[in-house]
């Protein structure tokens, strides 16, 4: 499903909004997430998941082909942990994680990478 | 890091405030559009929303692990697990923290 099937879909179970709000209300949703995790916070939406940030500092990588050692500067990645609601409707109703949470605790690196 | 942790009611506040629905139905349609995704992902399909990110399902196998605390050993069962891929216009944002 990509985003214009998303909009469509809802467009058809709310025949009373025009498309461009629709459009406007997912782009928003998506833009407050984005503009969320750029200020450094925590997206917490239970039964869905969580996004969070990950700080990796600077350190000395190495290209694999040449083996030629390379610095890779500091960066922040997204993480997303899925929700527990949803980790079990995937499985049947069988959580399959641990914890029984829906935080994206620190350390944990994605759903089940 | 400013720490705060963005909820639900946040979504449906800056619907409110960007479309001009009622604060009910903003709130209704914010957990609409996570309710179409987690249809979806629960069919089995992907979600792929453009300059954010995707959401694929991955299917796992079965495995040996091991409780860290006791060290003793249990198979884990195969399940499905979610996978989310930023996009690249979303990992570049974060990182100019705009």
């Amino acid at each position: 499903m990509t985003k214009s099937e998303l909009i469509q879909r809802l467009a058809e179970k709310n025949p009373h909004l025009y498309l461009r709000d629709v459009e406007k209300i997912v782009d928003t949703i998506f833009d407050e997430i984005s503009a969320a995790l750029a200020n450094g916070d925590r997206v917490e939406l239970r039964g869905f998941g969580a996004f969070s940030i990950k700080e990796r500092d600077a350190r000395m990588g190495r290209n694999p082909r040449t083996g030629e050692s390379v610095y890779v500067e500091a960066k922040r990645l997204p993480f997303f942990k899925t929700g527990k609601a949803l980790r079990e409707r995937l499985n049947d109703g069988y959580d399959g994680d641990d914890d029984g949470d829906d935080e994206a605790a620190p350390g944990y690196f994605g759903s089940g990478e | 890091m400013s720490g705060h942790t963005i909820t639900r009611a946040d979504l449906a506040e800056a619907v409110y405030e960007e479309v001009g629905l009622s604060r009910n139905e903003s709130s209704d349609l914010v957990e609409s559009v996570l309710d179409e995704m987690m249809d979806a992902l629960v069919e089995g399909d992907n979600v792929k929303i453009s300059s954010f990110g995707s959401f694929s399902v991955k299917e796992k196998g079965e495995r040996i692990g091991r409780n860290p605390k006791t060290g003793v050993e249990v198979p884990i069962k195969p399940r499905k697990v979610l996978v989310f891929r930023a996009s690249h216009v979303l990992k570049d944002r974060i990182n100019k923290g705009e």
